[in-house]
């Protein structure tokens, strides 16, 4: 799975979270959680969605990693294999 | 024989439309299948049958909107019918489906009508008058402001009399302001209720959560992401072993006196994305695992964001809690939803300085606050209970 991908992935499992957020509203690099307005059980479902599709065990310790679209994106991306 | 009713849903909510009938006439039921889906303010609601038997017929057709307690269906208990292709008559004293109407709003409340409504543009210039017609419509200018603001066609009065303001309907008819919204409405029902009837009293405190945060986190550690505990799970938990030992702050407040729930059945104050927000019950929030419990978290949330939830869970909390998560703000005081007698707010939790054994160190803390009854209980025992929560996050372990 390459980037875009990846990418695309995450614009799906999001949409799906926060079907009211046009993605081109959101900027990419500030909290993922303000800019969708997730609460930690959506980020939770996010995590779960992920992790199952990319195979990944996303830690709550890399949690800080991923707090950013950009820099969830940049962990998905380093952890797939 | 027994009737199986449209079911309590709520304080706020006093009626709903009947939109599925998942059960055929002669099929068995089972206590706790869910039979029917009710459409309210707050979403579509499954109904659970209360015994087991066979359904007789339905007695509502669907599509209707009936008050809570009407009779949905009847319910054969016992052997099977004997018959079981008894041919349905058409039961000539259910009404037909009432037509669809798409108006949410309840009778009781009106609709929300700012004080000057906006004005619709202006009212078309009068058509010229026909050539030829005999004479011209005559109507009070506070007639005819009304007609231009709610779209109302002055023509079709005719022109034989001087029309006046109680002729033009007061129904907005086109670009009416918008109505509060069912959910609102519901929603400042239940508020506006539990402001005028309960006599609330307030007290907060802090939770040193490090303890609970460290449980979560080594609990997690090794976890995949759907097996992970959320630490609201433990504000759920430790609510409901303290309201086992302080009963006055769980039950219902009906009819001037107060009945203690046995079990703790804790609703949780839900955010819906696009407004509004619900809070509906974990059911015997005692019972179980704490994995239990978050299975049982994740799949209410869920569904409630669906707008699809169990009639018991609506009408049944005993007493509520309401988290305002990680990226809230310090502090929340609730607002008693009635029948209930007590709602615990928590707070964002935060880094902060404290004390402990005469050092200054930094912990992870959250403000917790309780809004309880005055009727049913005072500050000195809500203190404890208050203090019995705060005491169980402690030893997380143990919950």
């Amino acid at each position: 799975m390459n980037d875009k991908d990846i990418r695309a992935l995450m614009i799906r499992q999001l949409g799906q979270i926060a079907p009211d957020v046009p993605f081109d509203t959101v900027d990419p690099d500030a909290d993922l959680r303000d800019e969708f307005d997730i609460d930690s059980m959506d980020f939770l479902t996010l995590i779960t969605a992920l992790g199952k599709e990319l195979g990944l065990s996303m830690p709550e310790t890399d949690y800080d990693q991923m707090r950013s679209f950009v820099g969830l994106q940049r962990y998905l991306s380093s952890h797939v294999t | 024989m027994s009737q199986f009713v449209m079911p309590s849903l709520g304080a706020d909510m006093e009626d709903g439309t009947l939109v599925e009938q998942l059960v055929a006439p002669g099929d068995p039921v089972q206590r706790g299948d869910v039979i029917a889906a009710v459409e309210t303010q707050k979403g579509a609601i499954e109904i659970e049958a209360f015994e087991d038997g066979f359904l007789d017929r339905w007695l509502v057709p669907l599509g209707a909107k009936v008050p809570v307690g009407t009779p949905l269906a009847m319910i054969r208990t016992g052997d099977p019918p004997a018959t079981p292709d008894i041919p349905q008559p058409k039961d000539p004293a259910v009404p037909p489906p009432p037509p669809e109407t798409p108006q949410p709003a309840e009778p009781d409340l009106p609709p929300a009508v700012p004080e000057d409504p906006p004005l619709a543009p202006e009212p078309p210039a009068p058509p010229p008058e026909k050539m030829g017609t005999s004479h011209r419509q005559r109507v009070t200018p506070a007639a005819r402001r009304r007609a231009a603001q709610t779209g109302f066609d002055l023509s079709a009065l005719g022109g034989d009399r001087v029309i006046s303001l109680d002729d033009v309907p007061s129904a907005p008819t086109a670009d009416a302001p918008k109505p509060l919204s069912a959910m609102r409405q519901a929603i400042a029902a239940a508020m506006a209720r539990s402001k005028r009837e309960i006599p609330h009293y307030y007290l907060s405190d802090t939770i040193d959560l490090t303890a609970a945060e460290a449980f979560i986190a080594s609990r997690n550690a090794d976890l995949p992401p759907d097996a992970r505990l959320l630490i609201a799970v433990l504000f759920i938990r430790a609510t409901a072993r303290a309201a086992q030992s302080f009963p006055e702050f769980n039950g219902y407040f009906e009819e001037e006196h107060f009945s203690p729930s046995a079990a703790a059945h804790v609703g949780m104050a839900i955010n819906l994305r696009g407004g509004g927000l619900v809070a509906p019950a974990l059911l015997d929030a005692n019972e179980g695992n704490l994995e239990t419990l978050m299975m049982r978290l994740r799949d209410l949330v869920m569904r409630v964001r669906k707008g699809r939830f169990k009639a018991r869970e609506l009408a049944e909390p005993t007493i509520t809690v309401t988290s305002l998560g990680d990226r809230g703000v310090a502090g929340i005081t609730g607002v008693i939803f009635p029948p209930q007698v007590a709602i615990v707010g928590i707070g964002t939790p935060g880094w902060q300085p404290m004390v402990i054994d005469g050092q200054l160190v930094a912990r992870r803390v959250a403000n917790i606050t309780l809004a309880a009854d005055h009727r049913v209980s005072d500050g000195h025992r809500g203190a404890r209970f208050l203090r019995s929560i705060i005491d169980h996050l402690q030893q997380p372990e143990a919950l």
